[in-house]
């Protein structure tokens, strides 16, 4: 009776462990046999390299969408890159012990407002300010990854952070010695010690900014064009899904699932190279 | 304690100016003629007032703009289009985290029992699951959403339900209970379980005596770090439990979320002041969590370290 127990319990552990499998799998599955029909029908070429967007004439082009996600992207690493490293360098190398509780936890706070509510605060604050500043509706690119930016921080500073406190303190010390000044030792020494898990911070921070969805939506403009300025509207592929998901039907919803499977095999080659990132580091 | 006794100790010797701690003053004279650490010092504390000015505005601006519009007729227990209650959203955030955890909860807490305690160290399914479980952390929630629409709406022919919603939160936070869990597993020290096996209990009365016990403050850190992110999220629950505002009849019903609800709020674009103080509430959610949290972290340390 005990040993039945036991044994049965291990097997309802080892199942519990396989579940994460089995979602993967399921979505894996799921994706594709909704989407890749769809990118047969359309024609592959056409799909991904069509430059219109526009159901109503049965024409499905993502490009724009693709070029407006990396446009987004790229923007929210330009933004949130710099911002972030240096943040995450004072926090671990210039910080007073008393601010450092406090940044912290606000870092943590950033980490934990829901996307939505960054989205409002695009909305109601980042938008009026382009608009006056540059002209336009103040919805597209630049909006987009600047407040992309700002949501990617929490990501690139824990990750930088916990990274350069990493590093043996020989490294910052050993360069003290040899004369230089702290910023130089932790800038020349330090940092390209930590440079693989910066650099993984970095592509989380990728992953969750091509990934975001709610925030884009609100103040990218969402027009299906490819953007020939910084303050032009784009649409990402995310915000495609969701704003046409509602109605669509038929071959207009099955390209609509066949970008989210493009998204997904960005993501995918995104969670690749992180993990390869780690496993060099390790 | 031990700060102040050697303060108290410095002063009697009379130590005022203690030789190995820098004055601002002898840091700023480091500075002559080394303009490039300078100009690096003032870009990491100009990089750092950024983020505290960026994270300081997003909150005062969401205060003062949402606390005034808090009213007792948002907290009605009915949605109406003239009260726009979020009293349901409230209520369906708390059952759709209840829902949710209850599912991700056991299978997260057993699959890390499993990695932890049970599986050889670089066995192949070990080596499988923590790809799957790192793939799962990667994916964002609109394909969560996607998936969950296409299997829970379109296949399984649910149509827009709660209980699918629930399941697709699941699956999106089972990583991160399961990375969170196999830690405190982790941290429990070997001799808990050697003192057990050697009072001759099983592996099994082990785990549930002994191990997970003391694993409970990781673990419900990991808990909480969920709930901020089921409390959070929009896009995974768009297509799969709708934006009905009401409190559903059944799991197979609709209903929206208070993260959802303000997404309505918004994109309808009448009722800017309510999605205000939606923001409000649900910034209000966030920092609940955050001390909750810091306050477990705090527990933990305390206890092993």
């Amino acid at each position: 009776m005990w040993k039945i127990k036991e044994k049965g319990m291990q097997i309802l552990f080892m199942v519990a462990a396989s579940m994460s499998i089995l979602a993967v799998a399921m979505i894996c599955l799921f994706m594709f046999a909704n989407g890749i029909p769809a990118i047969k029908e359309i024609g592959f070429f056409d799909f991904i390299f069509g430059k219109v967007w526009s159901p109503n004439q049965n024409i499905y082009g993502i490009f724009p969408m693709i070029i407006g996600s990396i446009y987004i992207t790229a923007g929210a690493m330009i933004v949130g890159v710099p911002i972030g490293l240096f943040t995450a360098i004072f926090l671990a190398k210039f910080c007073p012990k008393k601010l450092y509780k406090i940044l912290k936890s606000g870092v943590e706070l950033m980490a934990g407002i829901p996307s939505v509510v960054y989205g409002f605060f695009g909305l109601m604050v980042i938008v009026p300010i382009m608009q006056s500043t540059f002209g336009g509706s103040g919805k597209g690119i630049l909006t987009a990854s600047v407040l992309l930016g700002i949501m990617i921080l929490p990501t690139i500073i824990s990750v930088s952070e916990s990274n350069i406190k990493a590093v043996p303190e020989s490294y910052y010390e050993g360069a003290l010695a040899l004369g230089d000044t702290h910023e130089g030792a932790v800038f020349r020494a330090v940092l390209p010690a930590a440079k693989s898990g910066v650099l993984a911070g970095v592509i989380l921070g990728i992953g969750r900014a091509i990934g975001e969805t709610m925030a884009v939506i609100m103040i990218a403009g969402n027009q299906p064009i490819v953007p020939d300025s910084l303050i032009s509207g784009v649409r990402t592929m995310t915000s495609n899904i969701v704003l046409e998901m509602g109605y669509a039907t038929d071959l207009h919803r099955e390209a609509l699932i066949a970008t989210g499977v493009v998204l997904f095999v960005f993501i995918l080659i995104i969670n690749v190279s992180f993990s390869l990132i780690k496993k060099r580091e390790a | 304690m031990v700060d102040v006794i050697d303060k108290l100790e410095s002063e009697k010797m009379g130590a005022d100016n203690p030789i190995n701690v820098n004055s601002y003053k002898d840091r700023l004279k480091t500075y002559k003629g080394r303009t490039f650490s300078l100009v690096l010092f003032l870009l990491v504390c100009l990089a750092t007032l950024i983020t505290v000015v960026v994270l300081g505005s997003l909150v005062i601006y969401i205060m003062v703009k949402g606390i005034p519009n808090i009213n007792a007729e948002l907290f009605a227990w009915e949605y109406t289009t003239e009260n726009v209650s979020m009293m349901p959203a409230i209520i369906n955030t708390l059952l759709m985290t209840g829902l949710s955890l209850l599912i991700a909860v056991p299978v997260g807490v057993f699959s890390a029992v499993y990695m932890v305690e049970y599986a050889k160290k670089g066995s192949k399914l070990v080596k499988l699951i923590s790809l799957t479980t790192e793939t799962l952390s990667g994916i964002p929630s609109i394909i969560y959403g996607l998936f969950g629409y296409l299997f829970f709406v379109i296949a399984l022919g649910w149509k827009l339900s709660f209980i699918g919603g629930a399941i697709t939160l699941s699956i999106m936070v089972l990583p991160t209970i399961m990375r969170t869990t196999e830690e405190a597993l982790k941290a429990v020290p070997d001799s808990f379980r050697e003192g057990s096996f050697g009072l001759g209990a099983g592996r099994l009365r082990t785990i549930f005596r002994i191990v997970l016990p003391a694993a409970v403050p990781g673990i419900l850190s990991g808990i909480i770090l969920s709930i901020g992110r089921i409390v959070g999220e929009t896009a995974a629950l768009l297509y799969t439990t709708g934006t009905q505002a009401k409190v559903p009849d059944s799991l197979f019903d609709s209903g929206s979320t208070l993260s959802v609800h303000m997404y309505k709020l918004m994109s309808e674009g009448l009722y800017t002041d309510q999605a205000y103080a939606t923001a409000v509430v649900l910034f209000g959610t966030v920092i609940l969590i955050n001390v909750l949290s810091g306050f477990i972290g705090k527990k933990l340390q305390k206890e092993y370290y």
